[in-house]
């Protein structure tokens, strides 16, 4: 078709929609639509994941975040009942300045990731190594400091979310039943 | 190539089929369960014995008024049981529903695919199917129903985790594999994965009652709180798509609990039987018994489903998270050691 196989037609279009799904997640003003809009960018990028052949990560990108984070997300801004009335318009400076300086990142991001293509990959591999079993049996040997010091960071925010998070103890001893 | 997609659209519409089928007959069979327990009749009236009460109900479901709430949103209001509807029947995707049937030289699976990563596939459904009741309370624009779709997102994020680690140990002592089909194989040539996971299977039955809403972990719905919860403002076929999804994800949580702990299509003395009938591995009989025993095996669990939500009462809300983080948690992460200790001994680790 045109040139391009069935996989760069996927990659083109998977890449469009993310792209257009994380622009409206900006350009909606109604905070739960923006929450879906980012839902709808994880499921895109998830199946870039599957076209690199790394379903295990996929599945796990969908499970973590748009199965457990975004639903938290959703959950605090529907509890707050936000909407867009209650979204503050901004001063046109103060939108000019911020598109500005998003623009510069952009520019910066752009520059730094020229010229990417032409470097050559260390762990190349091959196509499988991104099964279930050749993931685990990297990550439990060869990575297994990061992954261990990973997780020691996830449970130090653990531990803090719930210091913050804790109340009163007495309030806390009068709801016991 | 051809056959193959003739193939694989034979098995999606048959499944769907299923389900819908299945489904409908579940809201009957619900009622003629709830009926028995409570010393009635229950629906009796359309057709032969009742037996066309789906149908009826149905048809009344899609004469019935709509009624889309001025305030609302719209789209999102029409997304809500759409997409509650869709994450309860693509998990049947994963499912093997009977042992691979020979036709012509040529074998054909009679799941829809056989992914390696089927089990977190399974979590992965589960965990989106959430935006259905989210979406819909939210967009109903109605304190009890986003007060429902709160709870059920609170609910369905707590009771993942056990869950999930009971999977986890579940497939350590059923030989590493995330594919059901393996691990359905894996049942006939030894014993059900419930003998070694007996604690697991618990964890699972009460995690999957609380994923599908059912009672007691119905509170999302609860009635006498929340007027009708989640669905307070739907009408029409969106309710019904919403009580029907239901019903779907019963039976697909009866059958994965069936193919994970209890053998799935296999039966005890299965090989000996199809000897003694004289029947070949992999003809279409072999299939279509091992079919009716998986379909045994869900309407078993169905049954459970059902005599639990007519005989127990509903939980308090923080007794139901307590239930969760402070039982299961602890409990499924102590069958996970456990697990690891006893497949350690039995050889099936090694380090």
């Amino acid at each position: 078709m045109l040139g391009y196989t069935i996989t760069q037609w996927l990659f083109g279009i998977l890449s469009f929609l993310a792209i257009m799904f994380a622009l409206m997640v900006v350009f909606t003003r109604n905070p739960v639509n923006s929450v879906l809009y980012l839902v709808l960018t994880f499921f895109c990028i998830a199946g870039h994941y599957l076209l690199l052949n790394a379903q295990f990560l996929a599945v796990v990108h969908i499970v973590v975040y748009a199965g457990a984070i975004m639903v938290l997300f959703l959950f605090i801004i529907m509890l707050m009942n936000l909407n867009a009335d209650t979204e503050p318009r901004k001063h046109i400076a103060t939108r000019l300045i911020a598109g500005t300086i998003g623009g510069m990142l952009l520019f910066v991001m752009v520059g730094a990731l020229k010229g990417s293509e032409q470097l050559q990959l260390v762990h190349g591999g091959s196509s499988q190594i991104g099964l279930v079993k050749n993931l685990g049996k990297v990550l439990f040997s060869e990575f297994l400091f990061p992954f261990e010091i990973a997780s020691i960071l996830l449970l130090a925010a653990l531990v803090g979310a719930i210091m913050i998070g804790k109340r009163d103890t007495n309030i806390n001893s009068k709801e016991t039943n | 190539m051809t056959a193959f997609i003739i193939y694989k659209a034979i098995m999606c519409v048959g499944i769907f089929v299923l389900l819908l089928a299945s489904a409908a007959y579940a809201t009957l069979w619900e009622r003629k369960f709830a009926a028995f327990l409570q010393d009635r009749k229950g629906p009796s009236r359309a057709g032969w014995g009742g037996l066309l009460q789906p149908l009826a109900d149905g048809v009344k479901m899609f004469m019935k008024e709509e009624i889309i709430p001025n305030v609302s949103n719209r789209a999102l209001f029409i997304l809500g049981p759409s997409l509650f509807m869709v994450t309860a029947v693509i998990t049947s995707a994963v499912v093997p529903w009977a042992k691979p049937v020979i036709i012509g030289g040529q074998t054909y699976d009679l799941q829809i695919t056989d992914i390696n990563i089927g089990v977190i596939y399974l979590l992965g459904v589960a965990s989106i199917g959430v935006y259905g009741i989210m979406i819909g309370g939210w967009s109903s624009n109605n304190k009890f129903a986003l007060l429902g779709a709160v709870r059920a997102s609170s609910q369905m994020i707590s009771y993942e985790i056990p869950m999930g680690i009971a999977l986890i140990a579940l497939i350590i002592s059923s030989g590493g594999s995330l594919s059901l089909k393996t691990i359905v194989e894996g049942q006939d040539a030894g014993l059900a994965n419930i003998v070694w996971q007996p604690l697991g299977f618990l964890i699972f039955f009460i995690c999957a009652l609380a994923e599908t809403n059912r009672a007691p972990f119905d509170l999302p719905e609860c009635e006498t709180e929340l007027v009708g919860g989640y669905h307070t403002e739907y009408s029409s076929m969106k309710l019904g798509l919403y009580l029907f999804a239901e019903y779907i994800n019963m039976f697909i949580s009866s059958a994965v609990i069936a193919t994970l702990y209890f053998g799935g299509y296999n039966f005890p003395f299965a090989h000996e039987i199809y000897a003694k009938l004289g029947l070949a591995e992999g003809s279409a009989m072999v299939s279509l018994i091992g079919f009716g025993v998986l379909l045994a095996k869900i309407f078993g669990f169905i049954c459970l489903f059902m005599w639990i939500r007519w005989t127990l009462p509903r939980f308090r809300y923080d007794q139901l998270m307590n239930l969760g983080w402070k039982t299961l948690l602890p409990l499924s992460l102590f069958n996970l050691a456990a697990t690891v200790v006893v497949e350690y001994f039995r050889g099936n680790i090694h380090f």
